[in-house]
């Protein structure tokens, strides 16, 4: 169980490329920047859906996550006007927040090292696809359908939030 | 055979930062990338137990979430930008709490 293979060394790399930009996502003084930072980390964690043989997954991140959420934040950084060269102010005081992240980040880390250290699992068969929809569809049709109505709520109250003179 | 530890670990860390994030950033929308950040390590925590498990019901709460997010920042989107029409600012630290303000 202790020998490494290639996936793992694959794992560890595309692992240490995910939490190296997230580092940049949170450190950067330029807001554009921490937007195109935050693409690399989550292409990086698509890498590893499917390193995990979450293929659907991995697609549906790179199409949502780095097609629309992040150009959704982007264009909320362009919309407040925000500078384009390095900002002063983005930062509050360090020491809460690097003790609160640190105390959790570090302290699941340990933990998941502790419980799972040893173990090593047979890499799953590729082709997950269809396993996931059988699974929405017979078992968490509901959710799923409940889960359109939140869209459309989410939909409906953007607009309303956004109108330009809402009663205030 | 591949070790569940590594994205395990990968992901703790991921969830420390965004923590790390939300706490120390005082721009709304820097606040909301770590919350992202946040829930990404969540995802890949769920794919990975999927992997252990050899199951796939992991996989579907991550599409939920992933849907989840994407409501979550447009409103999140909508909130910001009537806050920065009202107050011309989107610190979050100079948002007033309560009734006390004018």
């Amino acid at each position: 169980m202790t020998v490494i293979t290639l996936a793992d060394i694959m794992f560890g790399a595309v692992g240490l490329v995910a939490v190296g930009a997230a580092l940049a996502v949170v450190s950067t003084s330029h807001l554009v920047r921490a937007g195109l930072w935050l693409v690399v980390t989550l292409g990086a964690i698509a890498v590893e859906f499917l390193l995990l043989r979450a293929e659907f997954v991995a697609w549906v991140q790179v199409l949502i996550y780095v097609g629309a959420i992040v150009v959704l934040l982007l264009f909320a950084v362009m919309l407040t006007k925000a500078p384009i060269g390095r900002s002063t102010d983005l930062d509050r005081p360090i020491w809460p927040a690097l003790l609160v992240g640190a105390g959790s980040g570090l302290g699941l880390a340990t933990l998941f090292a502790w419980v799972y250290a040893s173990d090593g699992i047979s890499a799953p068969p590729v082709g997950s696809a269809e396993k996931l929809g059988q699974n929405i569809f017979r078992d968490w049709v509901l959710p799923f359908e409940v889960l359109s109505v939140l869209l459309l709520a989410a939909l409906v109250g953007a607009i309303v939030l956004s109108k330009k003179d809402a009663k205030s | 055979m591949i070790k569940p530890v590594i994205p395990l670990i990968t992901a703790a860390l991921l969830f420390g930062i965004g923590v790390y994030g939300v706490l120390r950033r005082r721009n709304a929308v820097l606040v909301l990338m770590s919350v992202e950040l946040m829930l990404n390590a969540v995802n890949l925590i769920l794919v990975t137990g999927d992997s252990i498990r050899q199951q796939v019901n992991g996989q579907v709460f991550v599409l939920f979430i992933i849907v989840i997010a994407a409501a979550e920042v447009g409103i999140g989107l909508a909130l910001v930008l009537r806050l920065f029409r009202i107050r011309g600012s989107i610190n979050v630290d100079e948002v007033p709490l309560g009734d006390r303000q004018s």
